[in-house]
């Protein structure tokens, strides 16, 4: 089994990918590295991130978190997170990166945040 | 390694003690936790502590693997895990060019927030108890990480 499923739908206009186990350094980054490469290429660039089923993530999993925001910020996209975990959320605190990601808890009112 | 045998608050009667010695390739930080795990689960801490040391764990091996030992397969990490009444300790231990956590920007300040690498010492730090680096006379790096019960 993958260390990380992404599973990609379609909100309107906004790409959410549904994310289950685990963002650490090798399998997982790489599979969400491979996935917002994709979706920028496929010109998808209202990115949601649904991190419900993300048990446990390392600093290279953070890392990719940032490399992914800055890339869709490059490209003139957004990235939004939805649904953290109580530690995921931690780390985000601990690392002061909940000051730079836009974090949801409601998906529609995440959909809706989109410009 | 010297600095280990100094410590006279293990109480020899009690203090379980497991070494391991892993290549340095990435699927050894995997290896590594889950021993680690194991190791934990026997020596009966809290579910936290045991996150927390997880996490700790995955960013020393992490480091060791690819900063220290730079994936080089000829080379090991070494990890000692020592659990007594007071505390778990892990010793992590690189074959390579030294180290000095000093040197590593705060990745919590402004200028450093979007930089994709360099959390992992400040998730050891924030979530052991202590961490303190040696370089020990055989060389390479060590770092020695505490958690209290």
């Amino acid at each position: 089994m993958a260390e990380l499923n992404i599973t990609e739908r379609q909100a309107g206009d906004v790409t959410v990918l549904d994310m289950s186990g685990k963002i650490t350094i090798g399998e997982g980054s790489v599979a969400l590295r491979t996935a917002i490469r994709r979706l920028l290429e496929e010109q998808k660039k209202r990115i949601l991130l649904n991190l419900a089923g993300v048990g446990y993530i390392d600093s290279s999993g953070i890392g990719e978190l940032v490399s992914s925001y800055t890339a869709i910020n490059k490209d003139n996209g957004e990235l939004k997170l939805l649904n953290l975990t109580q530690k995921l959320q931690d780390l985000l605190t601990i690392t002061k990166l909940l000051t730079v990601f836009d974090v949801y808890e409601n998906e529609a009112e995440a959909l809706n945040s989109y410009k | 390694m010297e600095w280990l045998s100094e410590r006279p608050c293990l109480n020899p009667v009690t203090v379980e003690t497991t070494e391991l010695s892993l290549p340095s390739r990435l699927e050894t930080v995997a290896e590594a936790a889950a021993a680690v795990a194991d190791f934990v689960s026997r020596s009966g801490v809290s579910d936290d502590a045991a996150f927390g040391i997880d996490m700790a764990v995955r960013e020393a091996v992490t480091n060791a693997v690819i900063h220290g030992n730079s994936k080089d397969e000829d080379k090991v990490v070494d990890i000692i895990l020592k659990s007594s009444p007071e505390a778990v300790e892990i010793s992590v231990h690189d074959q390579g060019a030294g180290f000095n956590p000093n040197e590593v920007p705060d990745p919590t300040a402004e200028e450093n927030l979007l930089k994709t690498s360099g959390r992992g010492i400040l998730f050891m730090r924030n979530f052991m108890d202590e961490v303190d680096w040696f370089v020990p006379p055989e060389g390479g790096t060590t770092v020695r990480m505490l958690k209290r019960r």
